[in-house]
């Protein structure tokens, strides 16, 4: 019963609590009876249970209580942190979160985190039957309920839409060039996603004929009618280039234009200020690009971006760059520079260099060593005795 | 590239006319030929081989150095880099450079009767101060000086495998190796010089072993390099020889000290005495000697040096100016000198550069051709000449 994995910050919150000044004596008992709870379990009877008993299973009345708990200690955060208890988001309670427990841990999910027990905990089929022991769901014996209850709805759907074709057909409305179903930019929901919406394993073959049958009533006529059925089963995909910022074309005294941007990879950051003089001079910490980068690899990836869009020999470049080695330095630059270039250039083009990878910062980060391993993935010599 | 087309055209007007028989005129058509031959290489090269005779509307054009002067002159001289090219290309093509064709034009004003005057050759690593200077050696030659050329100074400082105390001075220490290799390369180069010069002193060098007074330079090098113990005084009195004779009125040559490398004789040294403590340059007899040439009490002749970081000891890889390089002892020993600087290749020189290596098919990717190629390499490169040879070896 006692959450060990996971930290849920009622529980937290409720010691908290108990130090501030503002108390209800029911909350500080229930708050002090959970913490008790914990404390009690000791860690011998934990790898008892998970040995043997497999995932945990939480009932539904203690998936309500964490709800209910779960508000309250928003409603007492906003209190803390001065705001509206009415009005206090998801947002608000991360960023609060956030600022009263600072952590510098490198996994975002091993963070503080608080929010509504449905999202923490997995879903989990609540009791199939009923006191009588006769399961609710009609299709319970088929072993797969959720899934052969969406495959017959999909079914029944694509009945309806050929039942509405012939209603037209009699009427003599009917024609092939209707309106056709608009899903927007959106993909089919994966198996893993399937899986996760209709709490219950799908196997791949399962699935394939789910994504088949889903084709076909997009196939027929006049599917537009479904739309929102379909919809529930597609995931909206982000316009990537809705998001890009492009830096401001400045001009200085002389009228010259120029625009500035920062870069960064693993550990090095850099800001670099793009002319367009025209001269091809490249100065970086002061020095000559020459003398900072001797390493040929360097040169050439801080030339990709203009020889990428042909912009050879137009710009002068000005940077600074600290941090990391020579190799992350110059990808740094790289990124700084296409950013920067992005002011001097088309639409066309800044999608030709997006899909060429010129502006995706690279996410790769040193990996961590852990204990009982040399070092990140190299383990130790094995001996046999 | 509109100049490479007209290079092919012109050639191909030289061959239309030499494929035309005629049994009358043929020396006329002979003539045709010969007039239009030195037309169609005049871009990047020149036919102007004497250095005495290049002039400003001769920078960037390569010019051939001659096999026989390279084999005399440039025993030891060359960059290593540039003798590979030499040997790929089987030819030595330099390019004419504005500091270079500076120091020759002073050259040639130089007063005989004035002390010696001092030419530094400085700038960024890679930018050509050795090729300078080798060019204002040739032009010494062709002009018939003597030539007392020491390749690299640094070579003197480090590295050393014997170190013997000095027999003529104890607080100094010789260097017979390289003395030995230095004097065996002058021999090369001043082959014609060596019996018309006569010393003007006796030197002994053991009980039985002597060089008496007017005896030609040639015996006393040769007693150099066969005495290998004592070859570091051999050179200590080359240098005082040719020191106190040139420019007097009955020897009839004009020295020409070229050294390059020349902030390692006041550097630091990484060659360590019996005890481990650092050695002083000034203790090593080979650069005592050559400090002593380097100052500008003797006439008839004519100082030339270049700087180099490359090879120095303990300075920064940044540096590159004279004060910083040679410290403050050297400049003030130096000082007063004419500093000639060099730097990377202008935008005429660089086409210069690449239009040869495509003549000699040497630029052998076919994007390297086209003109996004080559402001590709320009940005690569920066116009460093060393940079543009190393990227243009792989291309």
């Amino acid at each position: 019963m006692a959450v060990s994995c996971v930290r849920t910050m009622g529980l937290v919150l409720g010691k908290s609590v108990n130090c501030s000044s503002s108390l209800d004596a029911v909350m500080s008992q229930l708050s002090r009876q959970v913490l008790g709870r914990q404390i009690c379990v000791s860690c011998a009877l934990h790898r008892k249970n998970l040995a043997a008993a497999g995932p945990e299973k939480f009932t539904v009345e203690f998936i309500q209580k964490q709800a209910e708990e779960f508000n309250i200690g928003k409603r007492h955060l906003a209190n803390m942190m001065g705001e509206d208890p009415e009005s206090f988001t998801q947002e608000d309670i991360d960023r609060s979160i956030a600022y009263l427990f600072p952590s510098g841990l490198f996994d975002k999910k091993a963070r503080p985190l608080m929010k509504h027990p449905e999202e923490i905990f997995p879903k989990q089929r609540a009791i199939q039957w009923g006191a009588d022991r006769r399961p609710f769901h009609f299709l319970f014996y088929t072993g797969k309920q959720m899934y052969y209850s969406v495959m017959h709805e999909l079914y029944g759907k694509m009945l309806k839409i050929e039942k509405y074709q012939d209603h037209l057909r009699a009427k003599g409305l009917f024609s092939q060039d209707v309106k056709q179903i608009s899903l927007g930019t959106s993909r089919w929901f994966t198996k893993e996603e399937l899986e996760a919406l209709l709490v219950e394993t799908i196997s791949t073959h399962d699935y394939n004929h789910f994504i088949q049958l889903m084709e076909r009533l997009l196939s027929l006529p006049y599917c537009a009618t479904e739309v929102e059925f379909v919809l529930r089963y597609r995931r909206q995909l982000e316009a990537p280039s809705a998001k890009r910022i492009v830096p401001l074309l400045q001009r200085d005294e002389w009228g010259v234009a120029f625009s500035t941007s920062d870069g960064c990879r693993k550990t090095s950051n850099c800001s670099v200020v793009l002319r367009e003089c025209g001269s091809g001079c490249i100065t970086i910490n002061g020095q000559n690009y020459l003398h900072y980068f001797p390493t040929l690899q360097d040169r050439e990836q801080l030339m990709f971006p203009f020889q990428f869009t042909g912009m050879l020999g137009r710009f002068d470049l000005e940077c600074t760059v600290s941090g990391g080695g020579r190799s992350s330095q110059a990808g740094a630059l790289r990124l700084a520079t296409s950013r920067a270039l992005l002011s001097f250039l088309s639409e066309r083009e800044a999608e030709n260099m997006r899909q060429a990878g010129l502006l995706t910062p690279d996410p790769r980060v040193r990996e961590r060593k852990k204990p009982g391993q040399e070092g990140a993935r190299r383990k130790f010599t094995w001996n046999k005795r | 590239m509109a100049l490479q087309r007209l290079t092919f055209r012109l050639r191909q007007t030289v061959t239309h006319v030499r494929s035309l028989h005629t049994s009358g005129c043929t020396q006329q058509q002979e003539a045709v030929a010969v007039e239009s031959q030195p037309e169609p290489f005049s871009v990047f090269r020149t036919q102007e081989n004497d250095p005495g005779c290049q002039t400003e509307k001769h920078i960037g054009q390569h010019y051939t150095l001659p096999s026989a002067h390279i084999n005399t002159l440039f025993p030891h001289g060359l960059p290593w880099r540039f003798k590979q090219r030499v040997k790929t290309f089987n030819e030595a093509c330099m390019m004419v450079r504005q500091p270079a064709l500076e120091v020759i034009s002073y050259l040639k004003k130089t007063d005989f009767s004035k002390p010696a005057l001092r030419y530094l050759f400085y700038g960024p690593k890679g930018t050509g101060k050795t090729m300078s200077l080798c060019h204002t050696v040739h032009f010494c030659y062709t002009q018939g000086w003597l030539v007392l050329h020491v390749p690299d100074a640094h070579l003197w400082v480090k590295n050393c495998k014997e170190l013997l105390p000095s027999s003529y001075n104890s607080s100094r220490f010789d260097q017979p190796l390289q003395a030995a290799e230095w004097l065996r390369n002058f021999r090369i180069t001043s082959e014609q010089f060596l019996s018309k010069i006569k010393t003007k002193q006796r030197y002994v060098w053991t009980k039985r072993e002597s060089t008496e007074e007017g005896s030609p330079l040639g015996q006393l090098v040769d007693q150099g390099i066969s005495r290998v113990k004592c070859s570091s005084d051999v050179v200590g009195a080359v240098m005082k020889e040719l020191r106190l004779q040139s420019g007097q009125p009955e020897s009839n040559f004009h020295l020409a000290v070229a050294v390059d490398g020349v902030n390692a004789l006041w550097g630091r040294s990484t060659i360590m005495k019996q005890d481990k403590s650092a050695m002083d340059p000034g203790e090593l007899t080979l650069v005592y000697n050559l400090r002593k040439l380097m100052q500008n009490d003797w006439i008839g002749g004519a100082i030339i040096t270049a700087l180099s970081q490359t090879g120095s000891l303990y300075t920064p890889k940044s540096v590159y100016l004279p004060q910083e390089l040679l410290g403050e002892r050297g400049f003030d020993y130096m000082d007063p000198f004419i500093p000639a600087s060099v730097s990377n290749y202008s935008e005429k020189e660089f086409e210069s550069c690449c239009l040869y290596y495509m003549d000699r098919h040497w630029l052998q990717h076919p994007q390297s051709q086209t003109e996004e190629g080559k402001k590709e390499i320009i940005f690569l490169s920066n116009r460093n000449p060393r940079m543009l040879e190393r990227i243009c070896a792989f291309l």
